[in-house]
């Protein structure tokens, strides 16, 4: 997926540029309206991620023009501001969601998600490993004739095994991934979905290998 | 007859409460009530033999009041009051001008009640005078004497009897001297007012040796006598009374016209007891509610409608025109002139 | 005076001024009329009197060298006959009383042919009216002067007086009560134009700041420039004090955000748990803050807008399945199902969708986040005689809060020590149902764990 990202504050817009990279999305960032507007102009996004103040403008105007343009492209909104201060709501103005400053990554994940699964339009988002057919978009694992939809937690972790098949992932990592800092779980929870996955992947040779001392692994047994 | 009142009276002329007053008086008697604790003193004209059931009916309805009931002839009456100042809680008399005038010149006091309220305008003056009976003039006829001939309905009718017949009437002619009576001054003041014929008859009466008389009682006893054919201006109230004592004679109502004297009751402005005076004026002008008391009395209570029946009824009006009579030229000029008509030698 | 009507309406003080204008017309019609009444039976009796002493006058006449008098009895009967005053006479000739009473007093000024000469005065203890003419009559060849006096109590005069006061006054009191409905009348006509005004400002609405241009008569127009140009100020105002809330919100969040992403970037390089779990404390205590300092302003704004509520025709159904598709990916983030049970009927509202979202996302943020894994929340709505938007979720419930609190500002559950929170959640929601006359209900779940919180308002 390719996405543009529009915010003018280069240590969060790396942030975020980083984070969806590991979901191995492409992001184009632009400091302000003027290079988002030549990005635009050249290429085209599955998604735009769109800050509000911007040193050459409104971004709300943006998002009208943009409108206006009848691009169908989807923007969520980054926002700073209190949604109810706004006199007009910014759906009212196009926004496909917002979320609001300071964010969540696994929030901003879950909304592009769910903004895209709602545009519906992106090609084909289904993976194949070891006899998995797994479909991000939808969440659906198919294995021969069965398939099963996947709970959200399973479907993210599925997804991260997915991208990089073979590699180590930390269990802290795994647990930054999965949950939400507000959320006080120990260590071991990640066991309890790492359990859940193995079980769905039963009947392929799609394995969720403990490496101990490191981590989990997606492997493909003989 | 007066003179037999007087001797049964509780208490004599000689020792009665009047012994220092200059006025005259007739008769007086005490009525002790049952419970009495007030006096009401009345002074009237009326004889005790009229008024003493009332009196005595009063007192048993109001037994808490005596009444000391003085009797005087209704000039001695306005002598008491207008000029002596005497002590009275209530003045009756049938003397319509005189009570007029005590009201006029301030000798008397106003009252008003929801009986007072329902007599009618004619029977109230300044809510001061209240009149109780309503009293024709009549003329008395011997049935003996006019047998014969067919009685006057009229004045005219009288005169041309008269004059015709003077064989017959000579001598046998009665009528008040107006000169002593008060009644029969007002009733001859009236006549003179109300008919031209008035004066001619009197002339007429005076050819015939008319006699004269102090009050009415004497008239009717002499015309049931025979000593008189007729008596004209008699107060009707005592001929009816004397009706059935006397079998022989007729009362007459003319048809022109009816004098109707109203006999008055007032507070005098000195009046001790006005509130008992109150009631007994409240007891009076209700009479006409007790048929059988004023069978006792004889006394006709005022009734507008039977003076409606009777459309040659004219009741004395109350008010100051009485009093033109009463003025010392014109009542000079007036018995001048009658005794100039009455006594024709 | 002034202070009653320095808070008075224009109205009342129209109608003051007016019904004071009519009682004095009505008093003074009250005093002519007596005056005018009095004057004209004082009129009426003089004439009586005067044709009394006069037919008295007539009557005297000279008889063998003495002046005699024959009375008429229409002289004093005509007295009587309109009233039942006193009557006195006297007839002085020559200086001497002929008759009646002689102590009746001589006229204050003694009258000339043919004109009579009246007075008044206190006559045997009664105020009297009298009237004296006089006249010359021949007697034995001399002409002497006699005077006649005739005087009558006014009795009468003070029963026609009263008679006509209270005729007087009752037409002034109707006068009164007449001019003073037609003053009111008068005043509503006067100040249609401003009560049209008036309508037309409370008809466009509170968000309507734009300049009045009615037509309105001139005495009005100082008032309606001063009215626009007081509508501009604050209008500018308004906006400003949105800027603020704005900027300041963008002002803390935005270093917030940066701090947070940071932190969490720096966190994917840590390898010690001790490091982990402090950098994840401050993590927490970023949201922290920024959930406060989000709340505080959302509910600064909350507090602002309800009292310029922009009202607009809005549907409670479409409004709460906004509100939980926007937060479906954050409930999602936990394996929360929200399950969502809107009838396809209408659910016709009046309100500030903005504060009604807001109040709703509260509610169901704090569902979602006192909402175990792997739970369900249950929104539904409903129209029983009110409106109820509600949300149980399978929590831990309030314990034993008291529920009543929970809406008081920074009130917290006792048992939610470990989420984060700024307890200004329900108070928003509570606020923004209050602005709407409606309320927040607070109970546990009928069944099973967990609590229900529900918005309930009234149906318009």
């Amino acid at each position: 997926m390719r996405f543009l990202l529009v915010e003018d504050n280069i240590q969060l817009a790396k942030a975020v540029v980083d984070r969806l990279a590991l979901d191995g999305h492409v992001v184009d960032h632009a400091a302000d309206l003027a290079t988002a507007q030549s990005f635009i102009d050249v290429t085209s996004y599955d998604l735009i991620l769109l800050d509000i103040m911007l040193p050459d403008g409104d971004g709300r105007d943006f998002l009208a023009t943009h409108r206006r343009n009848a691009d169908r492209t989807p923007v969520i909104v980054l926002t700073a501001r209190s949604q109810i201060s706004d006199r007009v709501g910014l759906l009212d103005l196009g926004a496909d969601d917002y979320i609001t400053k300071p964010f969540d990554f696994s929030e901003l994940e879950a909304r592009c998600r769910a903004v895209l699964r709602r545009q519906g339009g992106a090609a084909n988002n289904t993976r194949h490993f070891a006899g998995v057919d797994f479909d991000s978009f939808s969440g659906t694992v198919t294995i021969g004739e069965r398939t099963e939809i996947l709970r959200n937690r399973e479907h993210r972790l599925l997804e991260i095994f997915f991208a990089t098949p073979g590699q180590i992932f930390s269990k802290s990592y795994l647990m930054d991934r999965l949950f939400s800092f507000t959320e006080d779980v120990s260590e071991n929870a990640i066991e309890v979905y790492i359990g859940r996955l193995r079980k769905r992947l039963e009947g392929s040779a799609a394995k969720i290998e403990t490496v101990r001392g490191l981590g989990y692994r997606l492997v493909e047994q003989s | 007859m007066r003179f037999a009142h007087i001797a049964s009276s509780l208490i004599f002329l000689a020792f009665g409460p009047h012994l220092a007053s200059a006025f005259e008086v007739e008769g007086n008697r005490i009525y002790a009530a049952p419970n009495g604790n007030v006096t009401l003193k009345i002074i009237s004209t009326a004889d005790i033999n009229v008024f003493e059931p009332i009196i005595l009916e009063f007192q048993r309805a109001h037994p808490t009041i005596n009444i000391d009931y003085v009797i005087a002839s209704s000039t001695e009456l306005m002598k008491a009051i207008y000029e002596e100042d005497a002590v009275f809680d209530l003045a009756i008399s049938s003397a319509m001008d005189l009570q007029t005038k005590l009201a006029n010149d301030g000798n008397a006091q106003a009252y008003s009640s929801n009986a007072t309220d329902t007599l009618p305008d004619w029977a109230k003056w300044r809510n001061q005078i209240f009149a109780f009976t309503q009293e024709p003039a009549v003329v008395v006829i011997s049935e003996a004497a006019f047998q014969g001939i067919d009685p006057p309905k009229t004045r005219e009718e009288l005169i041309s009897l008269l004059r015709d017949n003077p064989d017959k009437f000579e001598n046998r002619v009665g009528t008040y001297d107006v000169r002593v009576s008060g009644a029969g001054y007002l009733f001859a003041t009236q006549d003179s007012r109300n008919s031209d014929s008035y004066w001619r008859l009197t002339e007429v009466m005076g050819r015939l040796n008319t006699r004269l008389y102090r009050g009415s009682g004497d008239m009717i006893s002499d015309v049931a006598s025979g000593r008189l054919a007729l008596a004209y201006n008699v107060v009707g109230s005592y001929a009816i009374s004397r009706l059935a004592d006397y079998p022989g004679i007729r009362i007459i109502l003319f048809d022109d016209y009816v004098n109707v004297m109203l006999r008055t009751a007032l507070i005098p402005r000195n009046a001790v007891h006005p509130t008992q005076s109150g009631m007994m004026i409240d007891f009076l002008a209700t009479l006409n509610h007790s048929p059988e008391l004023t069978k006792l009395t004889s006394l006709p209570p005022i009734d507008s409608a039977q003076l409606q029946e009777n459309s040659a009824a004219r009741p004395i009006r109350l008010g100051p025109g009485l009093l033109v009579f009463l003025d010392r030229l014109k009542k000079e000029n007036f018995l001048a002139n009658w005794v100039n008509s009455i006594e024709q030698e | 005076m002034k202070a009653l009507f320095t808070n008075s309406s224009i109205r009342r003080r129209l109608v003051f001024q007016l019904s004071v204008i009519a009682a004095i017309l009505s008093l003074t019609f009250y005093l002519i009329v007596r005056v005018v009444a009095e004057q004209a039976a004082t009129d009426t009796q003089d004439n009586i009197l005067a044709a009394s002493a006069t037919s008295i006058a007539d009557a005297l006449y000279s008889e063998r060298g003495t002046v005699n008098l024959e009375l008429p009895y229409s002289a004093l009967s005509m007295l009587g006959s309109i009233s039942q005053d006193r009557v006195f006479y006297r007839v002085i000739v020559d200086g001497e009383t002929l008759t009646g009473y002689t102590d009746l007093p001589d006229p204050a000024s003694f009258p000339t042919p043919p004109n009579p000469a009246f007075s008044t005065f206190d006559y045997r203890g009664e105020e009297v009216r009298s009237v004296a003419v006089a006249r010359s009559v021949s007697s034995a060849g001399q002409t002497v002067n006699a005077t006649i006096i005739v005087a009558q109590t006014r009795l009468s005069l003070a029963v026609i007086s009263s008679s006509i006061s209270t005729t007087a006054a009752i037409v002034g009191v109707g006068f009164f009560i007449f001019s003073t409905t037609l003053s009111l009348l008068a005043a509503q006509s006067a100040l249609s134009p401003l009560s049209r005004m008036t309508q037309s400002i409370k008809r466009r609405g509170p968000h309507d700041l734009s300049p009045v241009k009615a037509k309105l008569p001139s005495e009005l127009v100082p008032l309606v420039a001063a009215l626009n140009n007081f509508m501009s100020r604050l209008r500018a105002s308004l906006a400003q004090s949105e800027d603020f809330v704005a900027e300041a919100a963008h002002r803390v969040r935005t270093p917030l955000a940066i701090v947070r992403t940071q932190a969490e970037v720096a966190l994917r390089r840590l390898e010690k748990p001790e490091d982990r779990r402090a950098l994840r404390q401050m993590i927490r205590a970023v949201d922290e803050s920024s959930r406060s300092a989000g709340q505080l302003l959302d509910h600064a704004m909350v507090t602002f807008r309800t009292d310029h509520l922009l009202t607009s025709k809005v549907d409670l159904g479409d409004i709460t399945h906004d509100t939980c598709e926007h937060l479906s990916p954050t409930a999602g983030l936990k394996d929360i199902n929200l399950i969502v049970n809107i009838p396809n009927d209408r659910f016709p509202f009046v309100g500030d969708p903005i504060l009604l979202q807001n109040a709703l996302r509260n509610i169901l943020d704090n569902a979602i986040k006192y909402s175990p894994p792997d739970s369900d929340i249950h929104i539904a709505v409903q129209n029983d005689g009110h409106y109820k938007i509600s949300f149980s979720d399978q929590g831990r419930g309030f314990g034993d809060t008291n529920l009543n609190s929970l809406t008081k500002r920074f009130s917290r559950g006792a048992n939610v020590s470990d989420i984060v929170g700024s307890g200004l959640g329900l108070t928003i929601a509570d606020e923004v149902a209050r602005a709407h006359k409606g309320r927040v209900n607070i109970r546990a779940n009928m069944e099973g764990p967990g609590a229900c919180v529900s918005l309930i308002l009234p149906v318009v």
